[in-house]
């Protein structure tokens, strides 16, 4: 053979056996998925790398990619992300109108089809949160309420002997706290959010699920539920409650660090609070056994039941471009075993897994797991049930009231002029 | 004829290469100022002029609407009045404390190189670091305020950044804190070039130390002052880092800038189209500014102050 014609066979081979090898490789397709969550913490922070790691050790061709971010960083670096036009495939959603408008945007797909086979495992409440015009777009793995946690110790200390069962009592029961010398409330009225959770609460206990739901429909908040919620959430304001710099404070470095160093009596939170009350803690122990839970009070006259809960729920959206593996994924985290090891962190995470349920061994959730089979009804955190600008103006103008710079009118008729203007 | 039509194209010909010379070097400079600071200005004067939340198309369109709601809302006026409160406030403090401290330092003393370094220092360091360490030590029982107990001057704490009334105080202090040094150095370039016969002609003279500042050494140093003031006044309009880091405009509006503003009402709750608006309403302030500063107080300066001129 010529010495060219010879090369090229080798080098044809070459090829044929490099292709072959690299063919072997990549026979099945290398799978990315993008997850961004807000677990910046231990236990939940290792537990999901570890149970991406498991998820990709069964499934080699799939790689995750995990970015952890702080609730509002995350909030801010989501939207810019969606602003430029791409999503991530798996990010976290509290469903509602937030989660309608992405999918609007066609920046979170609809996965109705592929997990027919595994939604009746899932609590019906829950997952109804995370629909679109019927059509589901996520996947809850926390569904709970929100509530009252309380430091025992500090109460025994005012001489409250129990919880207060209805709005006059809590006040009562503030004003014992603070003749005792102990900080009543901790309050981030600095993230907003918190206080909305005040105000919500007392206009469902006022006006009931009908109320909520008009008002969400027709944008009209001047309802006399919506103004009662005002004055009673002033009267509490009017005590001076809460923790020194409220007004700047943020969650997790302020509010659940009082809780958690004992430095306040309670705070209105949803069901995730002992984990990062925890976290947050210096001891990095909470206030332990001391931390325990009573419902919303009720506000007498009101059309509210107290079986009425306000919270709603944690879960995964799917972004437009996600593979079909990252829904499998959510399959994978939602299944029994996995749901499991979430609930017997016991930070909170009370699993829509039904079967999951039962890993929850602390007795304080097992309570919230109780008030959430018995709820009634149901309404979603009202800056998610809403679209993003006027969950923000919600926000806003309560905490204006808590401020002392917005009378309850004057709350009702921002949150119905921004409703006005969607 | 022939020579001088021969001259004439000898001198166009010159002229068109030092122009084409000239663009070549300019134009790549220009485009990527077209492209990052021309185009976006323009694109945003476009879209304040939608209703738009950045993710459906551009369909809503509504004239000066997001314009009228700007200057008609409160929040957004307070915040233009916070960014001329942090002007006064550094015009008044910041710079003559700046100058100060450049006229001391200006003479030889051992540890000056030292000092010099310590004060610049502020400036090197990343805004929203700063802005976050100043945010640990203040908060309520934090750092400052149990220094403050500890010294015996407790009755000096305050809710520093929880505050509404006193929030730009302290946001004043911690810009200063940043930006005193710079101001500073700006100043002792422009100390070290004033000539130093001029400063002993006057002592010679029998003028004291103090007239000498005052009358030689500050008017000679004017151009000096001048640009340092313009950086500072644009830079107190620009201001966001530093107060997103500490504060993100709160508590309650009381800390927000022009620039937060539209940052929190804009990209945060996905109205672009009013953040737009926002936006340019800022940019138009800032150009005003700087074109009434330029024409008025550094006319002196930019045409030669030797050389007269019509002012």
């Amino acid at each position: 053979m010529s010495r060219y014609l010879r090369m090229g066979a080798l080098a044809g081979a070459g090829a044929i056996l490099a292709t072959a090898l690299g063919g072997a490789a990549i026979a099945q397709d290398q799978v990315d998925i993008e997850w961004w969550h807000i677990d910046t913490n231990d236990p939940g922070l290792s537990l999901r790398q570890e149970v991406a790691d498991e998820y990709m050790a069964e499934h080699p061709n799939v790689n995750i990619n995990i970015t952890v971010l702080e609730n509002e960083a995350f909030k801010q670096k989501l939207a810019l992300d969606m602003q430029a036009g791409s999503a991530p495939d798996i990010f976290n959603s509290w469903g509602g109108g937030v989660l309608a408008e992405q999918a609007e945007a066609g920046m979170a797909r609809p996965i109705e089809d592929e997990i027919a086979d595994w939604v009746d495992t899932m609590n019906p409440a829950a997952m109804s949160i995370y629909q679109v015009d019927g059509v589901q777009y996520g996947v809850p793995y926390n569904f709970g309420l929100v509530g009252f946690w309380y430091n025992k110790d500090l109460f025994a200390e005012a001489g409250i002997t129990e919880p207060p069962a209805t709005w006059d009592e809590f006040l009562t029961d503030v004003q014992a706290l603070k003749d005792a010398g102990i900080t009543p409330i901790a309050l981030a009225a600095g993230d907003k959010w918190p206080a909305m959770f005040y105000w919500a609460y007392l206009a469902l206990r006022a006006g009931g699920q009908a109320a909520m739901e008009e008002a969400i429909s027709t944008g009209d908040w001047t309802g006399p539920a919506f103004i009662e919620a005002g004055e009673q959430f002033k009267r509490l304001i009017d005590l001076e409650p809460f923790q020194d710099g409220f007004l700047a404070a943020g969650y997790n470095a302020d509010q659940a660090s009082t809780m958690g160093n004992g430095k306040a009596a309670m705070e209105l939170m949803g069901q995730w609070a002992p984990g990062v009350e925890v976290a947050e803690s210096e001891s990095g122990q909470g206030i332990g056994d001391a931390l325990d839970w009573f419902p919303f009070p009720t506000v007498e006259g009101g059309a509210g039941l107290p079986t009425d809960v306000f919270g709603g729920a944690d879960g995964y959206a799917v972004g437009k471009d996600a593979p079909p593996e990252a829904v499998d994924f959510i399959r994978f985290l939602s299944s029994e075993p996995i749901a499991e090891r979430f609930g017997a962190t016991n930070t909170g995470i009370l699993p829509p897994t039904e079967a999951a349920v039962d890993s929850v061994t602390d007795p304080t959730l097992q309570t919230l797991l109780q008030k959430r089979a018995e709820a009634t009804f149901a309404q979603l955190y009202l800056d998610q049930a809403t679209s993003p600008a006027l969950g923000a103006a919600i926000n806003d103008a309560i905490q204006l009231l808590v401020a002392g710079q917005a009378s309850p009118e004057d709350v009702a008729a921002a949150i119905t002029d921004a409703a006005a203007m969607e | 004829m022939a020579v001088t039509t021969s001259v004439q194209r000898q001198t166009r010909r010159r002229r068109w290469t030092r122009w084409s010379t000239v663009a070549l070097f300019v134009l790549p400079a220009l485009l990527v100022y077209a492209l990052f600071v021309l185009l976006p200005i323009a694109q945003a004067a476009f879209y304040s002029l939608f209703r738009w939340n950045g993710l459906k198309p551009l369909t809503d369109f509504i004239g000066l609407a997001n314009y009228e709601r700007a200057l008609s809302d409160p929040v957004f006026l307070g915040a233009i009045s916070h960014n001329f409160f942090i002007i006064l406030l550094s015009l008044a403090i910041q710079i003559p404390f700046a100058l100060g401290l450049a006229l001391l330092l200006n003479r030889d003393f051992p540890g000056r190189a030292v000092l010099r370094l310590l004060f610049f220092a502020p400036y090197v360091i990343a805004e929203v670091i700063a802005g976050i360490v100043f945010k640990l030590m203040l908060t309520p029982d934090g750092l400052v305020d149990q220094t403050l107990d500890a010294t015996g001057l407790g009755f000096l704490t305050q809710l520093w950044l929880a505050d509404p009334d006193f929030v730009m105080y302290t946001m004043f202090f911690i810009i200063s804190w940043k930006y005193f040094g710079f101001h500073m150095i700006i100043m002792l370039a422009g100390l070290q070039e004033i000539p130093r016969e001029v400063e002993e002609a006057a002592l010679v003279d029998g003028a004291s130390r103090n007239q000498s500042v005052r009358h030689i050494t500050i008017p000679l140093l004017g151009p000096t002052i001048r640009v340092s003031v313009f950086l500072s006044i644009i830079g107190a309009l620009q201001l966001f880092d530093l107060v997103w880091a500490t504060t993100k405009g709160g508590p309650i509006n009381a800390s927000n800038t022009m620039a937060t503003y539209m940052i929190d009402w804009g990209l945060r709750r996905s109205q672009l189209g009013y953040g737009s608006a926002t936006a340019v309403i800022l940019f138009v302030l800032a150009f005003i500014v700087a074109l009434l500063y330029q024409r008025f107080v550094m006319r002196q300066d930019v045409e030669g102050a030797t050389t007269g001129g019509p002012g």
